[in-house]
């Protein structure tokens, strides 16, 4: 009896938020946070450079 | 076994290992600044056309070693104590593997001592961003790299710290929202490194003539990878240490640790994208890059920022009430610990950052209003505001704070310390201000000679610039004096200050750990997770009005300042 009253206890305790899960984990937030600026930033700024026509 | 110290004044728990880094770091930190201040001197003495004290020659050369000094050299140091701090110390963990910190330690002194012998040999007058195709000596970027390789192996230590911390659970929950910070920095800390190690390992290559040709604006765009985001590691650092001396002043706590932890994740996302704001006026880069990645992403990063100084206050102001200064919107400010430099430093470094360095910011990012000041001395101006008053400001707070806890002596001259974060931040605003004014009239940055004297081209600037550089230069004197007061006090205190332990000698107080009854093998109490909040405890902006007000200041300085400078981009181009 006392067993099952306190599991929904216990789960609830155990629920992480994504959000948590995310904030919690610092290798996953390095990989987005080197990802971001390396696509927006480095990558794309790149790909217009090499864009550039050459002149004639 | 991992030996730990306690500090008997307040319950830290120090490492072993971890303190001898975190002093060596820091002193090395000091000597950067000490280096960079006197170059700064001479650079202001320049630029104030009155004096104009050196030579063109000296003149750049002093403006390249003083930018990289207190740019990179200052604030990287510092920055590896910081991520020891927050990991170790705040974590109650041993450090992950202390002999590669020595690694890092020695390979950034090396690097640093190498790249300002190359630039006081004469040959590497290049700026801090040495563009392409100016080309300095080899042991310029060599130096640079290894620097580099240095603080990205303090990095993984960090991560290493937090990964250890967590196997051993040296504490229960979620980690502080202080080490939190820190994670944000060592995050931002990589993608500067390896924008560095992209850009800066073919350059060496071209130095020595492996290759034969770096294209301009692929240098600049990937340069600035490094040289803008090495900024952002400074903001993050600094927002942490903010929230670390609202607790340890006040005993305050984040408004709502969930947001302060979300605008956090934003400049993990955006953050380092407003490196594109230099790149705002190249020709071949489209609008859509450097609109995304100024008007849209970095104001995410912004949208950071002004939470960080909304809650940072409020959670200062919250405390205060509940101590029962509830008179008015500002009993809680006026009664704050004005004389104690870790309050005081700290909060000048918030506001400075936020009214100065912030709007400023804003306004360089904006494509259309950033061709009236780009590349004038405005730009020096902001970031001075952003690293002078705001970073290096929020460092000088913590270590008036480590200079008892960690080096373990008393502070010497403790009325010259109560007053020098005004003089430094008073002079550091002086020059900022009139800077920003200097700019908006064109005068060009890193230029030694405002008179155009014998050149082909002149250009007569406004008597009122002359004016403006001069207060501007004066304001940067007081600046540096306020500076050299902060070096007397603290680098004094080691040297001089009461033992509070009886073996703090000198060596101790540079990286020798302290007599080996200090330390013992028992590991530190598990680190609990933060107590709730008392009830009846609300975080709606109405619980801190002063705040409030403060933060309403802000935004109608800021929506005027906007406002005035797109008025002056309409007058520059007569569209109306």
């Amino acid at each position: 009896m006392t067993e099952t009253s306190n599991k929904p206890d216990k789960e609830q305790e155990e629920r992480i938020p994504a959000m948590q899960s995310l904030i919690d984990n610092p290798f996953l937030l390095l990989f987005i946070g080197v990802a971001m600026p390396t696509v927006f930033y480095i990558v794309w700024g790149i790909m217009e450079i090499v864009t550039i026509p050459v002149a004639p | 076994m991992a030996q730990f110290r306690t500090c008997p004044d307040t319950g830290l728990y120090f490492h072993k290992s971890a303190e001898s880094l975190i002093k060596a770091n820091a002193v090395a930190a000091a000597v950067a600044l000490l280096v960079a201040g006197i170059l700064g001197l001479l650079v202001v003495l320049t630029r104030w056309q009155a004096i104009h004290l050196l030579p063109a020659d000296q003149f750049y050369m002093a403006l390249t070693a003083h930018g990289i000094d207190a740019l990179i050299f200052w604030i990287i140091f510092f920055e590896m104590a910081v991520l020891y701090v927050a990991s170790s110390v705040l974590l109650r963990s041993r450090l992950a593997t202390p002999a590669w910190g020595w690694v890092q330690f020695i390979l950034m002194l090396v690097g640093a001592v190498m790249t300002n012998v190359a630039i006081f040999q004469g040959n590497s007058s290049v700026m801090m961003t040495s563009y392409v195709p100016m080309q300095a000596a080899p042991h310029f970027y060599l130096g640079l790299i290894l620097f580099a390789v240095g603080a990205l192996i303090g990095c993984f230590i960090f991560f290493g710290t937090l990964v250890v911390a967590k196997q051993e659970k040296t504490y229960d929950g979620s980690i502080p929202l202080v080490t939190f910070g820190a994670v944000t920095a060592a995050i931002i800390a990589v993608f500067t490194i390896a924008s560095g190690a992209i850009i800066l390992i073919p350059t060496f290559l071209w130095s020595i003539g492996y290759i034969a040709h770096i294209d301009a604006e692929m240098y600049r765009v990937v340069w600035w990878g490094l040289g803008h985001s090495s900024q952002q590691i400074n903001v993050a650092a600094h927002v942490a240490i903010w929230y670390l001396i609202a607790g340890l002043v006040f005993g305050a706590r984040p408004m709502s640790e969930k947001v302060s932890r979300a605008a956090y994740l934003l400049y993990i996302l955006f953050l380092q994208l407003a490196c594109a704001h230099h790149i705002l006026v190249d020709p071949g880069i489209s609008s859509e890059w450097k609109v995304f990645n100024t008007s849209y992403a970095m104001y995410l990063a912004v949208l950071a920022s002004m939470i960080h100084g909304l809650t940072v206050p409020g959670s200062i102001e919250v405390a205060q009430r509940g101590k029962g200064f509830n008179n008015g919107l500002f009993e809680w400010l006026r009664k704050a610990p004005w004389e104690n430099p870790v309050f005081s430093s700290m909060f000048i470094s918030l506001v400075t950052f936020g009214f100065l360095g912030g709007i400023t910011g804003v306004v360089m990012g904006t494509e259309q209003i950033n061709l009236i000041i780009h590349n004038t001395i405005y730009v020096p101006a902001h970031f001075h505001a952003t690293v002078v008053t705001g970073t290096t400001m929020a460092f000088m707070a913590v270590t008036y704070f480590l200079i008892p806890v960690l080096f373990r002596r008393q502070m010497i001259l403790p009325g010259l310390a109560k007053i020098q974060p005004f003089i430094f931040g008073g002079g550091m605003t002086i020059l900022i201000l009139f800077m920003l004014g200097a700019g908006t009239l064109g005068v060009s940055r890193r230029h030694w000679d405002m008179d155009f004297t014998g050149a082909a081209l002149g250009f007569d600037y406004p008597g009122m610039a002359y004016t403006l550089m001069g207060i501007g230069a004066f304001g940067g004197v007081i600046g540096v004096v306020g500076g050299a007061a902060f070096l007397l006090i603290t680098v004094g205190s080691l040297v001089f200050g009461k033992k509070l332990e009886p073996s703090a000698g000198l060596l101790q107080s540079f990286g020798v750990p302290l007599a080996a009854s200090c330390y013992t093998d028992k590991r530190p109490e598990t680190l609990p997770r933060a107590a709730p909040l008392p009830a009846g405890h609300h975080t709606s902006s109405f619980e801190a009005p002063g705040t409030f007000v403060l933060a309403l200041v802000l935004l109608v300085s800021f929506v005027v300042y906007y406002f005035i400078n797109w008025k002056y981009l309409a007058s520059v181009w007569p569209l109306s």
